[in-house]
């Protein structure tokens, strides 16, 4: 018997370096993801993946954001924290919004600590970060910054799915 | 006048969901609709294709794809016939490039906009936010997939349904692939487990499609405080609390319910400053979710919990494993023992990993 399952999990210890990787795209390239995995393990960091939700000028940036947006968000951070869990990797996954995915990553600086920000770079078929917005990243992030290139065939391997 | 759309849906191929909706086309034309076919996909099974005959197929647009032709669902074409009901299969499926809408369910929705009722089909796989749990119980990462919110919006949602034994006897008599692949079939995707896990995702959707249908404003008061639920989520300056209060946002979102997140502090406790961000954080996102965040000042939790559950009425609770020691377990009784004593009336979620199902397995 095995009474508290969770002591088994990958332990967070105050000032633990943080391992920052944000995306935007409906998916958190698998290159980028296992390539910033084995980062924060060699270094004993906590890896953060943050959702940047951009919200419309339309709306407020203080009200509740669209369910449709936030469901795609959750299964995604699911997924991360999964896969930090079984490289036994501690974890503290963000959904954050604001006017520009770069708008966003500004706002979370303020508020947290990074040591090291991990970015996919722009590709053909990657929806994220645009060159401009890297560019700008390098010019004003807060601390290091590690730019990777994405999977060349698009992310996580695909299997056949069997006809309907 | 927006069409009425009706969706078959089913756990995998071969459950009957085209020969379902060539059925219920007929039953329509026999009652005296113009029904056509807008798309149909035979997968050369003769009984599917017998069911079409005497059915109007409105004719297939042609799109050149290198030395082939494909062909796809002609909206156009279907808008100007403009039939009462249209029957269009396979609504996840992606169009060939140059078509005007990238997936079928966008033609899908400018038939419906025409006011042409539609019925479709589809496999729960193909679901957008089943796309992770799918990968992860069954290895098979789906790529055609549709949004959640094509369900949502559609005005009925049935179930085609069939034993994964069943539908295996139907792959062995060859009703479903040809005999060399359906054998291939059953050693993969087609397992028994796997069958099992996709029925069950299959009927968990439905019901909960069914459960967020149930429409609160035809309730009377009395009935609205019987069948109305709130969910509150326990949360902490801890990095696994987002996780929680994400999980109990979703399930609210299907229960149709509001949502609190409370976080007990303790008389005269002051945030380290990581507690602190982690709280920052924790409102942040409670703000982003449309989650009422409440901090109680309190020395018990069940207490604290008893306390604003009676207050705020609510019906569903959310908890984070707990991570007590076991000697306190043992002098006290554990936490979650204690809630449901206390609780009374009240659900008690636990919100696990899911990477900890790997350690059951090992």
């Amino acid at each position: 018997v095995r009474p508290w399952p969770g002591r088994k999990a990958a332990v967070r210890r105050p000032g633990q370096p943080r391992l920052l990787v944000p995306f935007t795209a409906r998916q958190l390239d698998a290159a980028v993801l296992d390539a910033a995995l084995r980062i924060a393990k060699a270094e004993d960091a906590v890896l953060v993946p943050a959702y940047l939700l951009v919200v419309p000028l339309e709306f407020g940036l203080d009200a509740p954001v669209q369910q449709q947006e936030l469901e795609r968000a959750m299964p995604i951070l699911e997924a991360v924290e999964l896969a930090a869990r079984r490289a036994g990797v501690p974890v503290d996954a963000r959904i954050e919004r604001g006017r520009t995915p770069v708008d966003t990553l500004r706002r979370l600086w303020k508020t947290e600590r990074f040591d090291r920000i991990v970015v996919p770079a722009p590709a053909p078929g990657h929806a994220g970060f645009s060159p401009e917005d890297l560019a700008w990243m390098l010019v004003r992030a807060p601390t290091e910054m590690l730019i990777l290139r994405p999977a060349p065939d698009g992310g996580a391997p695909d299997e056949p799915e069997p006809e309907s | 006048v927006h069409g009425r759309y009706r969706i078959l849906l089913g756990m995998a191929a071969g459950v009957g969901k085209t020969y379902r909706m060539l059925q219920e086309g007929r039953q329509a034309q026999a009652e005296g609709r113009d029904v056509v076919i807008g798309y149909l996909e035979p997968h050369d099974r003769p009984e599917t294709a017998a069911l079409a005959d005497g059915l109007e197929a409105v004719p297939r647009r042609r799109i050149p794809h290198g030395s082939l032709e494909l062909e796809e669902l002609d909206v156009d074409a279907v808008v100007r016939r403009a039939p009462e009901l249209a029957l269009v299969d396979e609504l996840a499926h992606t169009n060939a490039a140059g078509s005007r809408n990238e997936k079928r369910y966008q033609d899908i929705d400018e038939i419906l906009a025409a006011g042409i009722d539609v019925i479709s089909t589809v496999n729960v796989q193909h679901l957008e936010s089943l796309n992770d749990a799918v990968f992860e119980l069954t290895g098979v990462r789906v790529r055609e997939t549709f949004p959640d919110r094509v369900l949502d919006q559609a005005d009925e949602v049935v179930l085609v349904d069939l034993s994964p034994q069943a539908l295996q006897e139907r792959l062995r008599a060859g009703k479903v692939y040809p005999g060399g692949r359906a054998e291939q079939a059953l050693l993969n995707f087609f397992r028994l487990d796997n069958l099992s896990t996709l029925r069950e995702l299959a009927l968990r959707e439905v019901a909960e499609d069914v459960e967020a249908r149930r429409a609160p404003a035809e309730l009377d008061e009395l009935s609205k405080l019987a069948v109305g639920e709130r969910v509150l989520a326990l949360v902490e300056p801890q990095p696994r609390s987002q996780r929680v209060l994400r999980r109990a946002w979703r399930s609210a979102q299907r229960l149709g319910a509001d949502i609190d997140a409370l976080w007990m502090r303790r008389p005269g406790q002051t945030p380290t400053p990581e507690e602190a961000t982690q709280l920052a954080a924790m409102r942040r996102l409670a703000s982003i979710l449309g989650v009422h965040f409440l901090e109680e000042e309190g020395d018990e939790l069940v207490e604290v919990v008893r306390r604003v559950a009676r207050e705020r009425g609510s019906t569903y609770i959310f908890v984070g494993t707990p991570d007590e020691r076991r000697w306190v377990e043992i002098i006290r009784g554990s936490l979650l023992s204690r809630m449901v004593r206390e609780l009374p009336g009240i659900d008690i979620r636990v919100v696990a990993h899911r990477a900890l199902r790997d350690e059951l397995h090992s």
